[in-house]
């Protein structure tokens, strides 16, 4: 059984129907990225699962229990948490106070939680804004700031919103290493994301919406080389590169 | 904030409640009564603000409603004596209790608006406990409960010839407040209170019941402030709506932690020390012009204090620290001040 799976998940605003039957698994220990255009309904589907929008039609489960319509805060203590595309930091609250934020869910007790937000923090190269208030940071540190503190929560599932957007070379090549890492904890992962050369190595398989519909679901190298996909998202450019690279074992 | 830190914030706070402990020794203080007044009305004030503290100022949900929790308090040890002949100790029991609940039953609703809503739907319930008490004769309707005189000491809290016995119960409530919210400050409940403040869909997607975490701190908030409002009456020896059920009492919960610095654990302190000591003496003064002289140069003050520096009197502490060199431990001087 898979970790989620959503099935035939409609999300309306009025006339709009920004997720229409949607329906994929993400089975434990994947990577499985979401992709597709601007206004494709990535960000409104992350919404729907962790509980923040209802859905107007359709089922979740999680776990092999169904959380459709279950307050986020539920949700996340399942264990299917997500971070936010729009970086929301906690503001007047220190960096170790948003990530131990995000520990005290799993109990009051004070050692524990301080000790998991302290891993968290360096895991995600964050020891220097440990005591900085987390209103000032540079996008960068408020990215990782986001990872930090929903990894604080020890979640079964991952959600991340583009954490990668608006990073340098350098940074999103760290924030690689560290999804693999992630993963290699036992850590199941669904991630939106728009720079392909970043999701396209690192999935285990991909999920395209165009429009709020599934257009296409499968591994990455046949994902590049889906006429639909190439057309509503990626550019033939984009297919060549990827062509070209397969050659070089880009998955290792 | 790290650990040492933490332990010099908790010293600071025993070493001023000790210091104010021993201040009925000086003669000066004792002898002038008026004094002792302005001292115990700055705990009193003190404690009423950092009871609203928890939730409008920790839990960022600004409520105009205290003045219905702190009347109800006042009336629950007014109506033990008054009424039924009794200490007022079950009394203030009672009146914590029902606080929390008409604070929950009111806030449940309230809570389901944000922002200015929140705060427009709570000014309202103070209009409506006020009129209901107003009329309602089994409370004592608008003339009030007069205290009887009874044998003066700790089981019936009062005291006729010196206000001594006073300050040291103001100054056990103003320590136990301070204390119950020192506690949260540190503890899971009040990092997630300040979470809910700073963003309620961010922490609920960390696994925070934001609903639960202001019901309970609300709650908590309304049963302080009942405490506040059983010592009160007390201490007036008559309570009637308008004395406690009024914009007017609830104001003073907001404005003297603003002034201080909502969010922080000396704010209400500070504010207090501010307001008392005008409200109190510009009535001796200039009682004569019809009052209201302390609350123009308070608003005035109020106004500044929003346009300037809208962290309040801690705000410029800190600000002042860092202006004055001493990098990183003119950070923590602002800290023992009570910056959280």
């Amino acid at each position: 059984m898979a970790l989620l799976e959503i099935q035939g998940v409609t999300k309306k605003f009025g006339e709009l129907v920004a997720c229409d039957r949607v329906s994929f698994e993400v089975e434990k220990g994947q990577i499985v990225g979401l992709i597709g255009p601007n206004g494709a309904g990535k960000t409104t589907l992350f919404n729907c699962v962790s509980g923040l929008y209802p859905v107007t039609a359709g089922r979740i489960c999680f776990d092999g229990t169904e959380i459709t319509g279950l307050p986020s805060h539920r949700i996340a203590r399942m264990g299917a948490v997500r971070t936010f595309q729009v970086v929301r930091p906690l503001k007047d609250m220190t960096v170790f106070d948003n990530v131990l934020v995000g520990a005290f869910i799993h109990g009051a007790g004070g050692a524990g939680a301080r000790d998991t937000a302290d891993a968290c923090i360096r895991m995600c190269g964050l020891a220097d804004f440990a005591d900085k208030s987390s209103g000032d940071l540079p996008i960068g540190v408020k990215k990782r700031l986001e990872l930090a503190r929903a990894l604080a929560t020890k979640p079964k599932l991952l959600m991340l919103d583009e954490v990668m957007a608006g990073l340098t070379v350098t940074e999103v090549k760290t924030a690689l290493e560290l999804i693999r890492r992630i993963r290699q904890n036992g850590v199941t992962l669904l991630i939106v994301e728009h720079i392909m050369e970043a999701i396209m190595p690192i999935a285990d398989k991909v999920v395209v919406l165009d429009g709020g519909i599934k257009i296409a679901e499968g591994p990455p190298v046949q994902i590049s080389n889906d006429e639909r996909v190439i057309s509503a998202y990626l550019g033939a450019k984009f297919s060549r590169r990827m062509q070209a690279r397969k050659g070089e074992g880009a998955n290792g | 904030m790290n650990q040492t830190a933490q332990t010099r914030k908790n010293l600071f706070w025993l070493a001023l409640v000790g210091l104010l402990a021993l201040l009925p020794a000086v003669p000066a203080v004792t002898a002038n009564s008026f004094l002792m007044h302005v001292l115990i009305l700055i705990l009193l004030y003190a404690g009423m603000a950092q009871a609203w503290n928890i939730i409008g100022g920790y839990g960022g949900q600004t409520s105009f409603g205290h003045a219905v929790f702190f009347g109800i308090g006042a009336y629950g040890a007014g109506m033990a004596v008054v009424t039924y002949g009794l200490s007022p100790w079950p009394g203030v029991i009672i009146g914590m209790l029902a606080a929390a609940v008409v604070a929950v039953l009111i806030s449940y609703p309230c809570f389901k608006l944000s922002g200015h809503y929140f705060a427009i739907a709570t000014f309202a319930i103070v209009e409506i406990f006020n009129r209901v008490f107003l009329v309602w004769y089994w409370v004592g309707g608008a003339l009030g409960l007069d205290y009887p005189i009874v044998e003066e000491g700790l089981k019936n809290l009062m005291w006729y010839d010196t206000k001594t016995g006073y300050y040291y119960c103001a100054l056990f409530l103003f320590a136990l407040i301070f204390g119950i919210v020192r506690l949260i400050e540190s503890h899971r409940f009040g990092y997630y209170l300040r979470a809910v403040r700073a963003g309620q869909e961010t922490a609920e997607s960390l696994g925070v019941n934001s609903t639960a975490v202001k019901l309970g701190a609300m709650a908590l908030s309304a049963a302080l402030a009942a405490l506040c409002g059983a010592f009160f009456v007390q201490y007036n020896l008559r309570v009637d709506p308008g004395m406690v059920m009024s914009l007017d009492m609830s104001m003073k919960f907001v404005l003297v932690t603003i002034l201080g610095g909502a969010g922080t654990l000396a704010g209400p302190l500070l504010g207090a020390a501010v307001l008392v000591p005008l409200q109190e003496y510009t009535r001796a003064l200039w009682g004569g012009l019809g009052g209201g002289v302390d609350l123009i140069i308070f608003g005035f003050l109020i106004i500044v204090i929003v346009v300037k520096q809208p962290a309040g009197i801690t705000g410029i502490a800190r600000e002042m620290a860092r202006r004055f060199g001493r990098k990183p431990s003119a950070e923590k001087g602002g800290a023992s001040l009570g910056a959280a």
